[in-house]
């Protein structure tokens, strides 16, 4: 008996999808589709097309099935000379970088690419590499390395500046080292430290704000977002505007929101970066709580999903660089939607599957597509 | 293997636990923040955007007109493109702005002094003409340089205008930009109607007003005229650009205001007063209409429409000539013997006199120590109730203020509306001093002050001593003499008329009420004053007529118009008599009395009465004067 065609196409669409997980895929596939629909209402007055998300939508996936058709060892194999890449290109850009909005952060290399970008995965990648390569050997200065190599990458890009991705660069690659079992004697003081630093902070926020106050260590204008941050009405038509008029979008929403397309302060122009950094409040605006909730609920599914992924994946650089990816994942989102909702100073942190902007998307991509790959051999390694 | 691996497994899935939990703490922490935003501090948050995305923008009533009695339009609006310069862009900056805005539009120093008292009388809010009238050119320029001034930019603007600039503006008035003063007197008025009315507020939409009458007919007919503003919900974008009109309430235009003033005769009289200063007051006597309301000399209302500079203002204000004070209105001069007539009336009402007893007049007359002299040398001789009318005798009238005591001629005369607000439709009437007893009682702090001396009786029945009446007031007894004691009170408004369907609605008063008077003794005295201008005082100026009209000249002398103010070199001018004029014509059934001052001119009969004359003229019989310049109607 010969195949219908139908029968035969069917065959050829389950093997294009065969190995991606479906949990995960689905809900990639909801957040893909909540960052479609907002888009639309988002992009509004903005000079992108729907072309350019949808272009961007498919590039990501293309990439996450790309990666997820290649077996993790390939990339433990790769790991030092992608992270070699990043670093010399990091130092590269403080050599000759373009020099953008006060930040040099960008190479010219053909186009123009921001190598801090691929720190985001490399770093996950080089230290679970590390760990795997130290697996069973593991002494205390293996902690030492893994900080030094930790600290290269993040010291370069903070002083682009750009703190928001040293941030998360610093973030993965801390996942991956306390994941490695960095002891608890080691994480405990310094997460005191930082309660107590946070507690200072919004405690002394009036005297340390003070205008002549010069804080050590951070630029002006990242003493200026947390300040704001702490009273965002100190300045309400200047460095708090943006903050102030994410909140009242978010907060007008109600629980229902004010529905599609009908958001005022997105579409009077009063969100700044509304269809990228600032796009949940657009989101938060027109779907309201209940939406928010929903939205919530896929992403803390994506985080259970990816990190029930790296739990049962077969090796340490697996279980590291999944639960790594995955927890990158969770921070984005958690970042982006403290910062748009006023929780959290403003730095430029998408909102993962939602904002708009392809370097973000093809990254997230990749996170994915390491997630799909890492499930995918797991059964081939066990068979 | 195993036992090497297993710790290290337990201690992996043990570390994902707790991310897990930090996870779940984190994430409660956003649905907290986002519960708090939008269901505990919805509201707060939902009136935030509303105020954020809605402006109202006002949008100002078309004032109405003001139109005189044969139609004629006095004041009127016009649009016109002008250069709107938004303050609050321009903090700090305003001279390099409008020195960079001069390279390519005219600006003139006038435009710029109006412009930076605008600025400062609004501390800086709101949008304010640098310069109106701009022609094609001057359009197309800015235009093309626009993106270099941010905050100007061109705008269809309507303006007030009166079209015969000086002619009639002590009665027109004029209209200015709303002060503080002016808004928060509109304020309260709103907050004060608030009660019994709930719309109140927002039929009076306050920042839809931009200008409010401040003197004249615009002042006492703002209501009228203003209409209501409306104003345009308008959802704006961050930057402020309107995107669509959410809701709109039209403005309302203000009601044109028809007046009992013939604009023509105004400008007549306006014309042979020429550089004489004075006051002139026309009445139809049937109605109360005024006809004309003269003082002199005027000003230009349209200087002050947009706010007037101080340069223009300080000569105004400074000048000896007092062109912005209302003469008629609020000036108070003796009557002199114009107010003779009402005192023979007065003595026949209350039998002092009979028309035919006479009296002897030597000359001089009299009284305690004192000598009051007539003004003919010798006297009048013989002389009856027409002959002290007719001749102007004085001792005639020294006697009769004497017989009738002060008190009664005060009882007569008020009626009559001396020294009394006659409750005409402008704002600031001067009233006047009717003296009486009880006058002087009041007034007076002093005891010995406050009594009232018999010999300061006698001047009263020439119209000197305490007497000063406004010439409004002796126009107004005019007409109630020549109505035969029917008070109508006078006006300058006739009728309200819609804009749109030109219907128009009376205002005239009816009759206020009616002084008791014998016909009989009214005859006598118009008789005498018709005399006046055969054979007495005035027969001069009024040879000739083709109607019969009745008279009184009079002279008053000059007491305190001002005389501190007085230039040293002009004393003498300013010491001269003032003429005084009284007139009824036609005579059977007299449809205008006139009451004039020409101040400081001498003789009323030399200088008042040809004025008059030549007023009666025009008015009964269309005759216009060769010396003056024929009425042009304005484009």
């Amino acid at each position: 008996m010969e195949k219908s065609p139908l029968i035969k196409m069917k065959a050829v669409f389950f093997s294009f999808f065969a190995g991606l997980d479906r949990q995960l895929g689905l809900i990639l596939l909801g957040l893909a589709a909540v960052g479609f629909f907002t888009f639309l209402s988002a992009s509004q007055n903005t000079p992108v097309q729907i072309t350019d998300e949808l272009r961007n939508l498919a590039l990501s996936f293309v990439v996450m099935w790309i990666v997820s058709r290649i077996p993790p060892k390939w990339l433990e194999m790769g790991a030092v000379w992608i992270y070699a890449l990043g670093v010399t290109l990091l130092v590269a850009v403080a050599a000759f970088g373009l020099i953008k909005k006060g930040a040099r952060r960008w190479l010219n290399i053909g186009v123009v690419i921001q190598p801090s970008e691929i720190m985001k995965i490399a770093m996950p990648l080089m230290l679970a590499w590390y760990f795997q390569k130290r697996e069973g050997l593991q002494k205390t200065w293996d902690y030492a390395v893994a900080i030094i190599i930790l600290a290269i990458p993040v010291f370069l890009i903070a002083r682009q500046p750009d703190l928001g991705t040293a941030l998360l660069v610093f973030a993965a690659g801390l996942y991956v080292i306390i994941l490695a079992g960095l002891p608890w004697k080691w994480i405990l003081p310094f997460v005191c430290v930082a309660v107590i630093g946070i507690l200072l902070i919004i405690i002394f926020g009036g005297t340390i704000c003070a205008h002549d106050v010069v804080w050590p260590f951070v630029h002006d204008y990242q003493k200026h977002r947390i300040c704001t941050l702490l009273d965002p009405s100190s300045d309400p038509l200047g460095k708090g505007f943006h903050t102030i008029q994410s909140m009242i979008a978010i907060g007008s929403g109600g629980f229902f929101g004010k529905g599609w397309f009908q958001g005022t302060q997105a579409h009077l122009e009063f969100i700044p970066e509304k269809h990228t950094d600032f796009v949940f409040a657009v989101f938060s605006e027109e779907f309201g709580l209940l939406g928010n909730l929903i939205l919530l609920a896929l992403f803390f599914a994506l985080i259970k999903r990816g990190l029930a992924i790296s739990a049962s994946a077969p090796n340490l650089f697996t279980r590291l660089l999944g639960a790594s990816v995955t927890l990158i994942f969770f921070t984005y989102a958690f970042v982006n939607i403290g910062m748009v909702s006023g929780l959290l100073p403003v730095v430029g942190v998408p909102l993962p599957f939602i904002s708009y902007g392809g370097t973000a998307l093809v990254t997230l991509g990749f996170g994915a597509g390491i997630l799909m790959s890492i499930h995918r051999h797991r059964r081939l390694v066990q068979s | 293997m195993v036992s090497f691996k297993k710790p290290d497994l337990d201690s992996f899935q043990e570390r994902i636990h707790i991310a897990t939990l930090f996870v779940t703490f984190c994430f409660l922490l956003l649905v907290t923040r986002l519960v708090w935003l939008q269901l505990v501090s919805h509201s707060k948050y939902a009136l935030l955007a509303e105020s954020n995305r809605i402006a109202l923008v006002p949008a100002p009533a078309n004032r109405g007109l003001i139109i005189d009695r044969n139609g004629i339009v006095i004041g009127r609006n016009y649009s016109a493109l002008t250069l709107d310069v938004n303050a609050e862009e321009v903090k700090g900056n305003v001279d390099q702005l409008i020195n960079d805005l001069s390279e390519i539009i005219d600006i003139s120093p006038r435009d710029r002094r109006n412009f930076k008292r605008s600025l400062e009388d609004s501390r800086n809010m709101g949008t304010f003409p640098l310069r109106s009238m701009l022609n094609e050119t001057e359009t197309a320029r800015f235009m093309a340089n626009r993106y270099r001034f941010p905050g100007v930019e061109i705008r269809a603007r309507s303006f007030r205008e009166y079209p015969y600039n000086e002619l009639a503006s002590h009665l027109i008035g004029y209209i200015g930009r709303v002060s503080q003063r002016d808004k928060e007197r509109m304020q309260s008025e709103i907050e004060n109607s608030k009660a019994d009315d709930p719309d109140a507020l927002q039929t009076s939409f306050l920042p839809g007003i931009q200008y409010v009458g401040k003197i004249g007919l615009e002042q006492s007919y703002e209501n009228v005229l203003r209409g209501v503003p409306g104003y345009d919900q308008v959802e704006i974008t961050a930057g402020g650009k309107p995107v669509r009109t959410l809701s709109s309430s039209p403005s309302v235009p203000g009601k044109n205001i028809v007046l009992s003033v013939d604009i023509k005769l105004q400008y007549l009289v306006e014309q042979l007063y020429g550089n004489f200063r004075g006051a002139f007051v026309a009445i139809e006597p049937e109605t109360g209409d005024v006809l004309a309301f003269v003082s002199k000399p005027n000003f230009n209302p349209n200087d002050f429409v947009e706010g007037i500079d101080s340069v223009t203002w300080k000569e105004l204000n400074d000048s000896p000539q007092k062109p912005l004070y209302n003469r008629p209105l609020k000036g108070i001069y003796p009557p002199g013997s114009t107010y003779k007539p009402f005192m023979a009336l007065a003595a026949l009402e209350n039998k002092k006199r009979t028309a035919s007893q006479t009296i002897f007049d030597p000359g001089y007359f009299d009284f305690g120590n004192h000598t009051f002299r007539d003004d003919k040398k010798g006297g009048h001789g013989t002389v009856d109730m027409q002959k002290s009318i007719v001749e102007s005798c004085d001792t005639y009238y020294y006697m009769l203020a004497r017989d009738m005591g002060v008190n009664m001629i005060a009882d007569f005369m008020k009626p009559f509306g001396f020294g009394q607000i006659t409750g005409i439709d402008l704002q600031g009437e001067a009233k006047g001093v009717l003296p009486s007893t009880e006058w002087k009682q009041n007034t007076f702090k002093k005891p010995e002050q406050q009594k009232w001396y018999e010999g300061e009786t006698i001047s009263l029945g020439i119209g000197q001593g305490y007497n000063s009446f406004t010439i409004l007031q002796l126009a107004h007894a005019m007409a109630n003499l020549a109505n035969n004691g029917v008070v109508m009170k006078p006006h300058l408004v006739k009728a309200i008329e819609d804009p749109f369907t030109r219907n128009r609605v009376l205002t005239t008063p009816k009759e206020s009420y009616r002084i008791e008077l014998n016909p009989e003794n009214i005859e006598v005295i118009k008789k005498a004053m018709i005399e006046v201008n055969r054979s007495g005082t005035s027969a001069a100026a009024f040879q000739g007529t083709g109607y019969v009209a009745g008279g009184k000249t009079g002279t008053a002398q000059v007491f305190s118009l001002n005389s501190k103010d007085y230039k040293h070199g002009a004393t003498a001018e300013f010491l001269r008599d003032h003429a005084l004029y009284i007139a009824f014509a036609p005579a059977d059934k007299p449809t205008i009395v006139i009451a004039m001052v020409v101040e400081n001119a001498g003789f009323g009969a030399q200088y008042a009465a040809p004025i008059a004359r030549s007023a009666l003229d025009y008015y009964i019989e269309g005759k216009w004067p060769k010396e003056v310049p024929e009425w042009k109607r304005a484009p």
